[in-house]
């Protein structure tokens, strides 16, 4: 594994309490990544939306329905162990995506991806996409076309790249003044335009970022599972399917249980134990 | 009109009549061929696949050929290398047949791929820890082997053979095929498991994933057991069908036993292999990922209980029994009933393989994604086996494909 | 593919993949060069010494 000394780890954690399911996030991220969109968007299942915001109910009846809405963006995992072998990498036949080892980003490399789609059937959160048209735009439209991300044609894969042409930016900014990035300087479009403040950005190896004093990542393996590196010591914090050992770097809070629980999957009456062995485990960081 | 190509001796239908067999099949081929460039000019859209269904029908296609084309590289390396000699009478068929299986499946992955052009970026760019990648190299090199054991029955053609040239080639190519029945049998060990590699390394979802040996999940060695097992009923199946269409015994009972009885216990011996595989994944791989078995076959409109029971008892379980016993093997319709079970029980588990998979939701607030193919994919589809029934008919003719055709159809032939 | 592809890397994991799969197309091509050749070998030798009743 190539990782380098002082290598960043970047990720982000979203309060589900704060959400408000204003579809904020999923209108920055198309317009700054450039992400063409259909004539007829009524067919779903092959809109390309990066980020995605998820409705989830505790499946109660009124009045005691609850409501909590989830964005989606790629999860950036670094696979089992952490090793940076995520579901779709290890899978790709022509090395068209990478796991950074310097920035823990899941990339996608357009000119390479020839749309074989074996990563889209590795990865269980639909966080990938197929170009199943050539983008298209309004007359006009081109011209506002954001210059720092390539559009895609059509029949290859693309996904949320965490906006990793800010990250460019915010990099090279630092190298000419010979300084490390600020955390303000490389923040994604989705954060910046959450009118609620849900999510938070930054890089989960510098325990100066919020992003990591709210989600206290533990860097040792879990007793119970040691593929899942990287749990929350934070017992409101959780990830998706954490038990499949995709190690995520996108992290999701609440006070809500159920929301917590339906983070993942579990065996009937496994929560309740398995919750208050969480309970436990969470003070030994 | 073509009485000099046929092999000496062998009898065959007027050639109008030929032709016009043909023709019809042409027909059924030219409507997958034009769904074939409509795919190509206008893409992927032309089907109904979707985010969730990145592998649909075609991809089941593909797995479904290459497993029952795995008649080819079995009975090569069982009379090449285990020196069957009585299986020479059925291996040119059992090689014509994989060639049209592999050349299927390749000709499928190259409409598949979303950019066709950019198809030799697996090769160039090769990721080696991808199954994929493993599955296009020993695939397209397995191709070749299959091509090259081919070869020397096409040069046996009447005419050709006349061509010192292709005379000596023919010859030469059978002294050294040994050698490329070894080749071919390591390269398909390979590309079979690896696609079922494809499927088990996937630990992002809980219906594929397996535990393995080393870097290979247990559905790699699976893969190349089933293909090694169903794949020669698959072969006997298309004899039986060409004896029928061609009113003709071509291949001798003893042949047909002795493939017959090696599958059968192929068969049961895999079975006994699936069903502990199926059960240890059910009670131990799955549950530890937060998955119990009901979750993989209720609340939805398709998949129930009823594929795995379809999958493991009646399309493998019974055939395999069925062939392993005497009686039933020898008995023609039993044997029938079991190589047909069988050769749909394997082409269901690669559609459990690929379909159920992309079917099952995974996050807790998924939900089950059911598709239905476009015309364009079922006539992309069917395209191999049009061209499957046409190149089979074309050899029949001109080449002699079977040793024992004039043998077995001497008495026939002296009662008329 | 090759060395000079910039995704390839001397390690154990390449050596082993590629290492058997050009073991194998390595044989397949041996294999016809030896079949083609003889051929011409004998088809030149048949002309050659076809009436003098060499076989």
């Amino acid at each position: 594994m190539i990782q380098h000394e002082n290598a960043h780890k970047f990720g982000m954690v979203v309060d589900l309490d704060k959400c408000t399911g204003c579809g904020s996030c999923m209108v920055s991220c198309m317009a700054e990544n450039n992400v063409p969109f259909k004539e007829d968007e009524t067919r779903k299942k092959d809109s390309i939306t990066w980020m995605r915001v998820y409705k989830l109910t505790n499946g109660k009846p009124f009045p005691e329905t609850e409501v909590v809405y989830m964005p989606r963006p790629c999860q950036h995992c670094s696979g089992l162990g952490d090793h940076g072998h995520s579901p779709c990498v290890s899978v790709c036949p022509a090395t068209a995506t990478d796991y950074g080892y310097d920035t823990g980003i899941v990339s996608q490399i357009y000119t390479r991806c020839f749309g074989c789609r074996y990563c889209m059937g590795a990865c269980p959160y639909h966080a990938r996409y197929f170009n199943w048209w050539d983008p298209k735009w309004p007359e006009g439209q081109e011209n506002y076309l954001s210059p720092n991300v390539s559009p895609r044609m059509r029949g290859v894969v693309e996904k949320c790249s965490f906006c990793y042409h800010r990250y460019q930016l915010a990099r090279e900014k630092g190298y000419m003044e010979e300084r490390e990035i600020e955390e303000n300087e490389y923040q994604t479009a989705c954060t910046t335009a959450c009118p609620a403040g849900a999510i938070t950005f930054g890089d989960l190896n510098n325990p100066e970022h919020e992003v990591t004093k709210i989600v206290k990542p533990d860097p040792h393996p879990d007793p119970m599972n040691k593929n899942v590196v990287g749990k929350s010591r934070n017992p409101k914090v959780f990830r998706l399917l954490e038990r499949l050992g995709t190690n995520t770097k996108v992290y999701y809070m609440s006070e809500r249980e159920w929301v917590r629980k339906a983070g993942d999957n579990y065996l009937d009456g496994e929560w309740d134990k398995r919750k208050n062995h969480h309970g436990s485990s969470s003070d030994h960081g | 009109m073509d009485s000099a190509l046929i092999p000496e001796g062998a009898k065959r239908c007027a050639f109008p009549k030929f032709m016009i067999g043909m023709a019809v099949v042409g027909a059924v081929l030219l409507w997958g061929v034009y769904a074939m460039f409509l795919c190509w000019f206008k893409g992927l859209n032309q089907t109904n696949m979707n985010d969730y269904y990145g592998f649909a029908l075609w991809i089941w296609a593909d797995l479904a050929v290459i497993a029952i084309g795995g008649g080819a590289f079995f009975t090569g390396l069982l009379k090449y290398i285990f020196k069957i000699d009585e299986l020479k009478n059925i291996i040119n068929f059992a090689v014509i047949i994989g060639f049209i299986c592999y050349s299927s499946a390749l000709l499928i992955l190259a409409i598949d791929i979303g950019q066709p052009l950019r198809g030799w970026f697996i090769f160039w760019h090769a990721n080696v820890h991808s199954m994929l990648t493993e599955v296009a190299f020993c695939l397209s090199c397995y191709f070749a082997v299959l091509t090259i054991e081919f070869i020397p029955n096409i040069l046996e053609n009447r005419q050709l053979n006349k061509v010192p040239f292709f005379h000596h080639l023919a010859h030469n190519m059978h002294g050294v095929m040994a050698i490329f029945a070894a080749t071919g049998a390591f390269l398909s060990f390979f590309h079979q498991g690896s696609l079922g590699g494809v499927a088990g390394v996937m630990f992002g979802r809980p219906f594929a994933v397996r535990e393995g040996l080393l870097i290979w999940p247990w559905t790699f060695f699976l893969f190349t057991w089933s293909a090694a097992a169903f794949g020669p009923c698959f072969t006997l199946l298309v004899t039986k069908i060409t004896e029928a269409i061609t009113g003709k015994k071509l291949v001798g009972d003893k042949t047909i036993h002795l493939l017959a009885k090696i599958a059968g216990w192929m068969i049961t011996t895999y079975m006994v292999a699936k069903i502990i595989d199926t059960i240890y994944w059910a009670t131990v791989t799955a549950p530890s990922l937060g998955f119990s078995l009901s979750h993989f076959y209720t609340n939805n409109a398709f998949y129930g209980y009823w594929i795995l029971i379809a999958e493991i008892l009646v399309c493998g379980v019974l055939p395999g029994i069925l062939l392993i016993m005497k009686s039933t093997r020898e008995n023609p319709t039993t044997r029938l009933v079991a190589i047909i079970l069988a050769t749909i029980g394997v082409c269901l588990n690669r559609w459990v393989m690929v379909l159920q998979i992309m079917a099952v939701p995974v996050m807790s607030f998924d939900t089950w994604a059911l598709y239905i193919p476009s015309w364009q994919e079922v006539a992309t589809t069917i395209l191999p086996v049009a061209y499957g029934i046409m190149l089979i008919a074309v050899a029949y003719r001109y080449l002699p494909v079977f040793p024992q055709e004039l043998e077995l159809n001497k008495s026939a032939k002296a009662a008329e | 593919m090759f060395p000079f592809c910039f995704e390839w890397a001397w390690d154990v994991g390449h050596a082993i993949f590629f290492g058997g799969l050009w073991y194998a197309v390595g044989i397949l091509g041996a294999g016809m060069t030896f079949c083609i050749g003889k051929a011409a070998w004998d088809t030149i030798n048949d002309d050659g010494e076809g009436h003098g009743g060499h076989h």
